[in-house]
C-alpha cells in the first residue's frame, strides 16, 4: 500500500535557484522511509509542499492513491499528514497542552487546555514522549520541545508523520529514545518520513532510503543492499578529501579560563566554573548539545558577556574585564553562530570586511575613511578567500551562506588572530563550503593561531580537534585529547554530552 | 467621609478614563496578535467625528456611536493592509494612519466646528439612581451606561484572550506567528481581525468622546489620547484587566489635573497627562525587558511564510 | 501576455525614484476625494495648488521659506532614521528652540551684536538636550522613543501656551496671547523683498551636505550606520549604540531646535501659538527624510516638495476654502504609498510566460 507518492514535482525560487527537479518516488505505509541529502539537496522543500507550506510549481502529489492538491497545512492535517520541524516551531510562553491543541477546532470553547490534558498524558505514556502537560516551553529542554511536537502530530491522528532532521539537536541517548518512539509509530501502521543527512542514522532505523542530490532523487532504495559509503557517495556525488589537521601543538597557552561563571540571558548561571586552555597551533573542539552553555562561553571570551567569577587569560594577560573592541585588538577572531550578527546584511562586501578595521590605519586616521584603500583590500581579499560573486560593492544578503562565512573569515582571519573563537561556523552550508571553512580553520592553526570550535557536530569535532572538551548544563563534564580518533571516543563523548560522567 | 472620597474620584475616574480604556483593550488586542498601531489617535479621531455627524443627523446617539464604531474599523484596515499584507514598517504605517485620521477628521469636519449635540447620550437618570443603593449611586452619579460597558468588555475580554480557544489562538499568532501557521491557524485573517476590532474599539474611545464625554465637535479634540492608549497598552502589559485599572488611573489623573488648575497654571496642569506615562514607561519598560511581563514575542514583526520565527 | 513577480536582487536608484514620484501622484489621486467633498473640481484644486506652489515669485518664496524648517529637520531626522532611532519629537524640539531664542531676545539682556548668535546657540541647545530626554530613556531604560519622544511634543506645546498666556505675555497685545516683538538685532535678514531668510537657507544646504558626507566618508558615519543596520553586529564590534542614540538625537533635536529659531528670528519676530510657530514641520520633516531615504542630500529635493505642498495647501485654504488639514490627508497618504511599495522596489515584474505558480508570494 503506497501512503505518498510524488509524480515530477518541480518547485522554482525564482530567480536561479530549482529546489525540486522533476521529484518522482513512493512512500510505503507502515515504514520509515528515509530521505537523505545534503543541505540544499532540496528535502526540506519538498516536505514543506507536501505538507501545504508551498505549492509545486509543476507535478502532482498522491495520498494514498489520490491526487490532492494541499494549499495550506491544515489541509495536510486533515490528511492524515504531520509534521515535526527542524526548528520548533512552538510557543514559549504557553504550556505543553496549549501547544498541543494549538489550531484544532475540534477542542472545547472554555478552558480548552485543561480539557485535554488527560489525553495529552496518555498519549505521552503510549509512545514513550514523557513531558510535563503544564510545564512552559520555555522551561524545556531541546529534546523535551521536540517530544511535544511529535504530541502535537499524534494529538491529531496523523498517520504520515514527517521529521525534519530530529536528531540535530539531540544526544546520542535522546536519539535511540527517538527511534524507540518511531519503531512503536511504525508498530501501529504509521508512517515516518524521516528526513537527514547522518549516514549511520539511515542504516539504523530506515527501511527505504531515498536519495536527493541538488534538488533531483539519485534512487529509491533499502538501505540493507547498501553501505554507508555508497550513500555517500550517492549523496555527494563525489570522495571527499578531508583536511588533516597538524598534529604537533606548542606547549604555549593562548587561552585559559579559569574558573569562570556567567549568567545566560534568563538570569540563571549557564556557565559555571568553567577551566579550559587553548594552546598556540591547537584546535580545542566543545562539544555539547545546543544550550548548555557554549553560546555564553564563546561571547565570555569575546568581551560580550560579563565574568561574575573568574578569570580569563590572553597571552598570559588579564582580560576578564576588556570590552569587546580591545578583546579583539588583541588578536581575538570571533565567528558567532548566527551569520546574521557577523555581518551587516545591507552593507557592501567591502563595508562588511572593513567592519573591525574602519578606524585604523592604513584605512582611517581617525575621523575619515579612505574607501579607495578600503576597495583595493576588499578585491584582495575577495581573490584570497574566493568569494563569490567577486563584486565588493554587492550587498552581503545576497550572497549564498558559504560566501558569506568566506566574508567573516576574511575579515576575522586576515588580521592574523592568535585565537579564533568559532561557533558553529559550518552549520547549514553544503559539502564544499564545510570543505573551505575547515581548510580555513586549519591554515589559521598552522599560522598558530589557537582555535576553540564549539560545535553540535560531533563528527566535525573529531575530524578537526586536537582536543575535546564536553559542556553539560554550564559544566565541563570530560575532556580528552587524542590524536586519532576512534568509534569507542565517539560513543564516550556522546554518553558525556547526555550529562553521564565517565 | 474617605470613603466618599474615594468613591467620589473613582465617579470622576470612570468618566475620564471610559474614552481610553475603549481604546487601549482595542490595542490590546491588536498586538497580542502581533500587529502594533501606533494609528490610535487617527483611528479615534475619525471615530469621534463618525459619531458626532451622524449624532447629528440623525438625532439618535446609538446610530453616532455604532457610525464610529465602524469608521474607525474600516480605517484600521488600511494599517492592516499595509502591515500584514504587504509586511511594510509597522511603526511607520502606524503613524501614517494618524497624521491621515487627524487630517480627514480636520478637512471633512469644518463644517461642524464648534457646533454642538442636542441630543447626546445621556447619564442615568436620577429617577434610576435614586432606586439604587447609596454606593451605587455614588459611584454611577453622571456615569453613563457605556461607561459601564466598558467595565464589563474588560473583563469580558480578559475573560476571552486568556480562557478560550480562540483568545489562545490570537495570544499565538502575536507570540509565533510560524507555529500557529503550521497548525492551520490563519496568522493573516487572526491578525487582520485583531486589527479591525482595534479600530472599531479606537473609533468607539473617539465617538464616545463626541457623543458622550464633550458633546460638541472640534478638530483636535480627542488630544492625544490615542497616543495614552499606545503607552497604556504597554504598561498594562497587554492584559484588559490591568487596562482597566490604567485607565482609571489616568482618568483620576485628569481629574486631578482639573482640579489643581486653582493653584497651577492649566497649561503646565495639561502637561501631566502625558508626563506621567513617560514616569511609567520608565518603571514598566524595566519590569518588561527584565521579565518579559506579557510582550508578544513577535510584536511588529510582519509574518511571511518559510521565514522560521 | 503573462506576468511573474521576482525578487530583484537590488533595488536600483531608479526604481527607488520612479516609486517615490508613483507615491506623490498616487496620494494627490487620493485627495481628490476631499477636493469632491468641498465641491471642488479636482483639476481646478490642483491647479491652485500649483500656482499656489510655484506660480510667481512670491509662490516659490513661500515655498522656500516652508522648506528650510523642513531641510534642517529632516537632515537631523535622516541621520537618526539611519541610526534606527525614531525620533518623532523634533515638532516639540522646533518649540524649545523657539523659546530658548525667544528667552535671548526678550528676556537675557546680551547686547545686540552677541543676540543672532545667542538665540541660535541656546535654540540648537535647547532642542538637543529636550531630545536627550527620550534619548536617555531608550538607553537606560529600554523605553521606546517613539512614544517618549512624542509625548513630549505635548508638553513642549503647553510650556508655549503657558508662557505666552502668562509670565512671557506681551505688555502691549491686550488681549492677544503672544510676546512682545525682538528688538531688530533679533530679526534674521531675508533674501531681497522675500520672507526667505538666508541665513538658515544657506544652513540648510549646508549640514545637508556636511552630513551626507559624514555617514558615506567618516568612521563615525559607518559606525551609525551599523548601529542602525544591525544593532547585534555593532555589539559584536564594540561600536557603543548608545553613544550613537544620543548622538543623532541631540544632533536631530539640536537642528529642529534651530529651525526653530529661524521661524521666530526670521519670520514671526515673536513667541506665538504653537501651531503658527511651526504647521506641523516636525511630523511633515519624518515624510520629507522617509522619501529621501533617510539620505541627507535627498533631503534638499524633498525638503523643497514638501515646502511647495505646505504652501500650495496654504494657496487652498485662501482660494478655494479647503482646510489646511488637506496637507495632512497629503502627508498621510504619501507614507503609505511610500511604505506600501517598498515591498515592491525589492521585486520586479517580468514581463513573459509564467510557469506555473510563479510568484512565491502567499
Amino acid at each position: 500500500m503506497i501512503d505518498v507518492a510524488f509524480h515530477s514535482v518541480t518547485k522554482r525560487f525564482p530567480p536561479h535557484i530549482v529546489a525540486n527537479d522533476g521529484v518522482s518516488f513512493e512512500i510505503e505505509r507502515g515504514t520509515v522511509h528515509a530521505l537523505l541529502g545534503e543541505n540544499g539537496a532540496g528535502k526540506s522543500t519538498l516536505m514543506n509542499i507536501l505538507y501545504g507550506l508551498l505549492q509545486p510549481d509543476e507535478g502532482e502529489i498522491l495520498v494514498r492513491g489520490k491526487p490532492q492538491k494541499i494549499s495550506s497545512p491544515r489541509e495536510a492535517i486533515a490528511l492524515g499528514i504531520g509534521m515535526v520541524h527542524q526548528h520548533f516551531r512552538l510557543v514559549n510562553t504557553h504550556t505543553v497542552c496549549e501547544n498541543v491543541i494549538l489550531g484544532l477546532r475540534s477542542t472545547s470553547f472554555f478552558f480548552p487546555a485543561e480539557k485535554v490534558r488527560s489525553r495529552v498524558h496518555a498519549l505521552s505514556e503510549r509512545y514513550g514522549l514523557r513531558v510535563d502537560p503544564d510545564a512552559r516551553i520555555w522551561q524545556l529542554s531541546a529534546g523535551e520541545k521536540q517530544k511535544v511536537e511529535i504530541l502535537k502530530v499524534l494529538y491529531r491522528e496523523a498517520s504520515i508523520l514527517i521529521l525534519d532532521e530530529p536528531t540535530a539537536v539531540l544526544t546520542p541517548q535522546e536519539v535511540e529514545e527517538l527511534f524507540r518512539t518511531m519503531r512503536a509509530m511504525k508498530e501501529e501502521g504509521k508512517t515516518c518520513i524521516f528526513i537527514t543527512h547522518k549516514l549511520n542514522e539511515v542504516m539504523e532505523i530506515a527501511d527505504r532510503v531515498t536519495v536527493m542530490r541538488q534538488g533531483k532523487v539519485v534512487d529509491t532504495f533499502s538501505p540493507t543492499s547498501t553501505s554507508p559509503e555508497e550513500l555517500a557517495e550517492m549523496m555527494v556525488g563525489k570522495k571527499v578529501v578531508s583536511v588533516v589537521p597538524k598534529r604537533s601543538v606548542s606547549s604555549k597557552a593562548v587561552l585559559e579560563l579559569k574558573g569562570v561563571w556567567a549568567m545566560g540571558d534568563k538570569d540563571l548561571p549557564a556557565l559555571l566554573d568553567v577551566s579550559l586552555t587553548v594552546r598556540e597551533g591547537e584546535i580545542v573542539g566543545v562539544a555539547g548539545v545546543a544550550g548548555n552553555g557554549q553560546k555564553e562561553l564563546a561571547e565570555v571570551i569575546v568581551g560580550l558577556r560579563r565574568v561574575q567569577r573568574g578569570h580569563i587569560f590572553l597571552d598570559g594577560r588579564d582580560v576578564t574585564l576588556l570590552s569587546p573592541r580591545d578583546i579583539a585588538s588583541l588578536g581575538v577572531a570571533y565567528v558567532p553562530e548566527e551569520r546574521s550578527i557577523g555581518l551587516v546584511g545591507e552593507m557592501s562586501v567591502a563595508e562588511n570586511l572593513m567592519l573591525r578595521g574602519y578606524a585604523e590605519p592604513p584605512f582611517s586616521q581617525g575621523f575619515w575613511v579612505d574607501w579607495n584603500k578600503v576597495e583595493a583590500y576588499s578585491e584582495h581579499l575577495i581573490a584570497r578567500y574566493d568569494i563569490h560573486p567577486p563584486l565588493s560593492e554587492m550587498p552581503v544578503r545576497l550572497l549564498s551562506g558559504g560566501n558569506r562565512q568566506r566574508v567573516i573569515l576574511a575579515r576575522e582571519l586576515e588580521r592574523k588572530p592568535k585565537l579564533v573563537v568559532a561557533a558553529n561556523p559550518t552549520a547549514g552550508l553544503d559539502v564544499q563550503g564545510v570543505e573551505a571553512i575547515h581548510e580555513l580553520l586549519v591554515r589559521a592553526q598552522e599560522e598558530g593561531a589557537g582555535v576553540l570550535l564549539i560545535s553540535g557536530d560531533l563528527d566535525e569535532l573529531l575530524k578537526l580537534s586536537n582536543r575535546i572538551v564536553v559542556l553539560f548544563r554550564g559544566e565541563v563534564m570530560g575532556e580528552r585529547e587524542k590524536v586519532q580518533w576512534t568509534e569507542e571516543d565517539r560513543h564516550s563523548i556522546g554518553l558525556v554530552m547526555g550529562g553521564i560522567r565517565i | 467621609m474617605n470613603l466618599e472620597i474615594i468613591l467620589g474620584v473613582l465617579n470622576r475616574a470612570m468618566a475620564y478614563g471610559t474614552p481610553l480604556l475603549l481604546a487601549t483593550l482595542g490595542e490590546v488586542y491588536a498586538e497580542r496578535a502581533g500587529v502594533l498601531n501606533l494609528g490610535v489617535e487617527g483611528m479615534m479621531m475619525l471615530g469621534a467625528l463618525g459619531g458626532f455627524v451622524v449624532t447629528y443627523l440623525t438625532a439618535n446617539p446609538w446610530m453616532g456611536i455604532m457610525a464610529g464604531a465602524l469608521v474607525g474599523g474600516m480605517f484600521s484596515l488600511i494599517h492592516a493592509f499595509s502591515a500584514i499584507t504587504l509586511r511594510a514598517n509597522q511603526t511607520v504605517s502606524g503613524l501614517a494612519l494618524t497624521l491621515l485620521g487627524t487630517g480627514i477628521a480636520g478637512t471633512l469636519g469644518r463644517n461642524w466646528e464648534g457646533k454642538t449635540l442636542a441630543t447626546p447620550i445621556r447619564p442615568f437618570s436620577e429617577a434610576f439612581l435614586a432606586r439604587c443603593p447609596i454606593l451605587v449611586r455614588m459611584i454611577f452619579k453622571d456615569i453613563d451606561v457605556l461607561a459601564v460597558g466598558g467595565v464589563v468588555l474588560a473583563v469580558f475580554l480578559w475573560f476571552f484572550l486568556f480562557k478560550t480557544r480562540p483568545g489562545l489562538f490570537l495570544r499565538s499568532c502575536g507570540e509565533n506567528p510560524s507555529a500557529s501557521d503550521a497548525l492551520g491557524i490563519n496568522v493573516w485573517q487572526v491578525r487582520y481581525l485583531a486589527v479591525f476590532f482595534g479600530g472599531v474599539m479606537a473609533g468607539l474611545g473617539g465617538a464616545y468622546i463626541a457623543v458622550a464625554y464633550r458633546p460638541a465637535w472640534s478638530s483636535g479634540m480627542t488630544q492625544g489620547v490615542g497616543w495614552l492608549a499606545v503607552a497604556l497598552t504597554i504598561f498594562s502589559f497587554w492584559n484588559p484587566l490591568y487596562a482597566l485599572v490604567g485607565a482609571y488611573l489616568f482618568g483620576a489623573l485628569f481629574h486631578l489635573a482639573f482640579r489643581l488648575q486653582v493653584l497651577v497654571a492649566p497649561e503646565l496642569l495639561n502637561s501631566l497627562p502625558y508626563l506621567f506615562p513617560i514616569v511609567a514607561l520608565v518603571f514598566v519598560s524595566r519590569l518588561a525587558f527584565r521579565k518579559k511581563l506579557g510582550v508578544p514575542e513577535a510584536l511588529g514583526k510582519p509574518y511571511k511564510r518559510g521565514e522560521t520565527g | 501576455m503573462q506576468f511573474r513577480v521576482e525578487p530583484s536582487l537590488q533595488s536600483k536608484a531608479s526604481s527607488i525614484f520612479l516609486l517615490s514620484l508613483l507615491s506623490i501622484v498616487l496620494a494627490f489621486l487620493g485627495s481628490s476625494v476631499i477636493f469632491v467633498f468641498y465641491r471642488v473640481s479636482p483639476w481646478e484644486a490642483y491647479l491652485t495648488f500649483f500656482h499656489g506652489a510655484f506660480g510667481s515669485w512670491y509662490a516659490l518664496s513661500e515655498t522656500f521659506k516652508r522648506a528650510i524648517p523642513l531641510l534642517l529637520v529632516g537632515v537631523g531626522l535622516s541621520l537618526a532614521f539611519r541610526a534606527q532611532v525614531l525620533n518623532i519629537g523634533a515638532e516639540g524640539q522646533i518649540l524649545l528652540g523657539a523659546i530658548a531664542a525667544t528667552w535671548v531676545a526678550l528676556f537675557s539682556g546680551v547686547p545686540s551684536s552677541f543676540m543672532l548668535p545667542g538665540m541660535f546657540f541656546l535654540g540648537f541647545l535647547a532642542g538637543a538636550i529636550w531630545a536627550l530626554v527620550p534619548a536617555v530613556l531608550k538607553i537606560r531604560f529600554a523605553v521606546n522613543e517613539v512614544l517618549t519622544s512624542l509625548m513630549l511634543n505635548y508638553v513642549a506645546s503647553n510650556l508655549v501656551l503657558y508662557l505666552i498666556g502668562g509670565p512671557w505675555k506681551g505688555k502691549g497685545v491686550r488681549g492677544f496671547t503672544y510676546t512682545d516683538t525682538f528688538p531688530e538685532a533679533g530679526w534674521l535678514g531675508t533674501i531681497g523683498t522675500s520672507r526667505v531668510p538666508y541665513f538658515t537657507l544657506l544652513v540648510g544646504v549646508v549640514v545637508a551636505v556636511a552630513g551626507y558626507f559624514f555617514l558615506k566618508k567618516t568612521a563615525l558615519g559607518f559606525e551609525l550606520r551599523v548601529v542602525g543596520s544591525s544593532p547585534e553586529t555593532a555589539r559584536l564590534l564594540g561600536i557603543s549604540e548608545g553613544k550613537i542614540t544620543l548622538l543623532v538625537m541631540f544632533l536631530s533635536g539640536g537642528l529642529a531646535g534651530f529651525a526653530g529659531v529661524g521661524e521666530v528670528a526670521g519670520i514671526h519676530h515673536l513667541l506665538r501659538h504653537p501651531s503658527h510657530i511651526s504647521l506641523g514641520y516636525g511630523y511633515t520633516a519624518i515624510i520629507v527624510a522617509w522619501l529621501a531615504r533617510a539620505n541627507p542630500l535627498a533631503t534638499i529635493l524633498t525638503a523643497f516638495l514638501f515646502g511647495a505642498l505646505i504652501s500650495g495647501g496654504d494657496a487652498l485654504k485662501v482660494s478655494l476654502g479647503i482646510p489646511f488639514q488637506v496637507v495632512s490627508v497629503l502627508n498621510g497618504l504619501i507614507l503609505f504609498f511610500l511604505i506600501s511599495t517598498e515591498l515592491l522596489s525589492r521585486y520586479r515584474i517580468v514581463w513573459g510566460s509564467s510557469r506555473g505558480g510563479g510568484a512565491i508570494e502567499p
